[in-house]
């Protein structure tokens, strides 16, 4: 188990900085996107290992995704999408997707149908799970402003 | 602060400046516009107006040396390094420690800039990838080098015809195809195993994660047609991408 966790740890460690490549996303913040990518990308897969519901693994996923984000952003002063882009790429239900193209391939509509939706709502998820960040950050914000004032 | 016709025209043309480089390097629209009326205000020019769309920017200001320009948007890549680069020299800006004249000179060295990863490491970075989804979707250790050579050469097919071509729906596809075929020629070849866990792990290099994100942020920013059109480029992509790989299975 735990060397599966190891596994996991590297290659979504090392997955995510490439994709950081990929982005061009400068060279001094390529080690903090994959931090935030494998630290979305374990709670996923931990979730997941308690059989928890995908749409909801990956809502909290992203949703601790872009809160790290937000908060490489402001310590490393780049806009928070450089830390964003490569942390939700592994949330993306690519293999559901693909499940899904596979079916209409074999003409089973109804199937592809079903798998279609699920990969919509996992990608609903992954923007909700953007604005909560968001919605926090605001809250936030405003309660430091209130204490200030 | 006194502004004449000629000063205005210079702090617009690095108001666009900026726009031009951060809208063309994946930059979200709501960042662009605020980065517009940041440099106009810290210019001397508070009541600046703009609107930004993923294809173009319409900037103005008002008052006596009212003026409006209009910038074409016909390129769009990724490259956040240049994003990050323009953000620091807006800040620099507003801080006032820049002229004009020496901002509009560091954006345009900005813009020149070269990629800080090449090409090379670009297909180097999708191989690797590519290997590392596999296995972090429950793939076996003997399919890695396979993703990674279906990855990597698929990456650097939509590269290349992007570069050639301008029409981005079809280098996609041909880089999803590209995949799809060596992945299928792997595993027909005994390289690799599990046909469908090489493809989702080596077609995730294409997947249009910028937009996916920059959609939503656009959308909860309030920039509705940038959203929905950036959303509709996703899907588009998405599209472009399982076209390729229904391509290939039904070669199967």
């Amino acid at each position: 188990m735990a060397i599966r966790y190891l596994e996991q740890l590297l290659a979504s460690f090392i997955g995510t900085a490439a994709f950081g490549v990929l982005f061009q996303v400068p060279r001094r913040t390529l080690v903090q996107c994959g931090l935030v990518g494998t630290a979305g990308w374990l709670l996923n897969f931990g979730l997941l290992g308690q059989s928890v519901d995908a749409a909801i693994a990956t809502w909290a996923s992203a949703f601790l995704v872009a809160l790290l984000a937000h908060g490489m952003a402001i310590r490393f002063k780049v806009p928070v999408t450089v830390f964003i882009v490569s942390g939700i790429i592994p949330l993306v239900p690519g293999g559901l997707a693909y499940d899904a193209m596979r079916k209409i391939v074999q003409n089973d509509y109804e199937a592809a149908v079903q798998l279609g939706a699920k990969a919509f709502m996992l990608s609903g998820a992954i923007a909700i799970g953007l604005v909560f960040s968001e919605v926090v950050l605001q809250i936030a914000k405003r309660a430091r402003h209130g204490s200030a004032a | 602060m006194e502004h004449s016709t000629e000063m205005s025209g210079a702090v617009i043309q690095v108001c666009l400046l900026a726009g031009k480089i951060m809208l063309e390097n994946g930059g979200e629209t709501y960042r662009v516009e605020d980065t517009m009326t940041r440099i106009a205000a810290s210019f001397g020019i508070p009541n600046a107006q703009s609107f930004v769309t993923p294809t173009g920017i319409l900037f103005g200001i008002e008052g006596p040396a009212s003026a409006a320009q209009l910038v074409r948007i016909s390129q769009r890549s990724t490259d956040l390094s240049k994003v990050a680069l323009v953000n620091e020299i807006s800040r620099r800006i507003s801080q006032g420690e820049l002229t004009v004249t020496e901002a509009y000179g560091q954006l345009a060295a900005a813009g020149r800039a070269k990629p800080v990863y090449p090409l090379v490491w670009q297909v180097a970075a999708a191989a690797i990838a590519s290997g590392c989804f596999l296995l972090m979707f429950q793939g076996r250790l003997a399919d890695v080098p396979a993703a990674m050579v279906a990855g990597g050469t698929g990456y650097y097919a939509g590269a290349a015809a992007g570069r050639m071509l301008s029409i981005k729906f079809f280098a996609e596809l041909l880089a999803s195809f590209v995949v799809g075929l060596i992945s299928y020629l792997a595993v027909r070849g005994g390289f690799g195993r599990d046909l469908d866990l090489i493809m989702i792990g080596s077609v995730m290099p294409l997947v249009p994660g910028l937009l996916i994100t920059n959609a939503v942020r656009d959308l909860m920013a309030g920039h509705l047609v940038s959203g929905m059109s950036k959303g509709a480029e996703a899907l588009l992509a998405a599209f472009a991408i399982g076209a390729g790989v229904a391509l290939v299975l039904s070669l199967d």
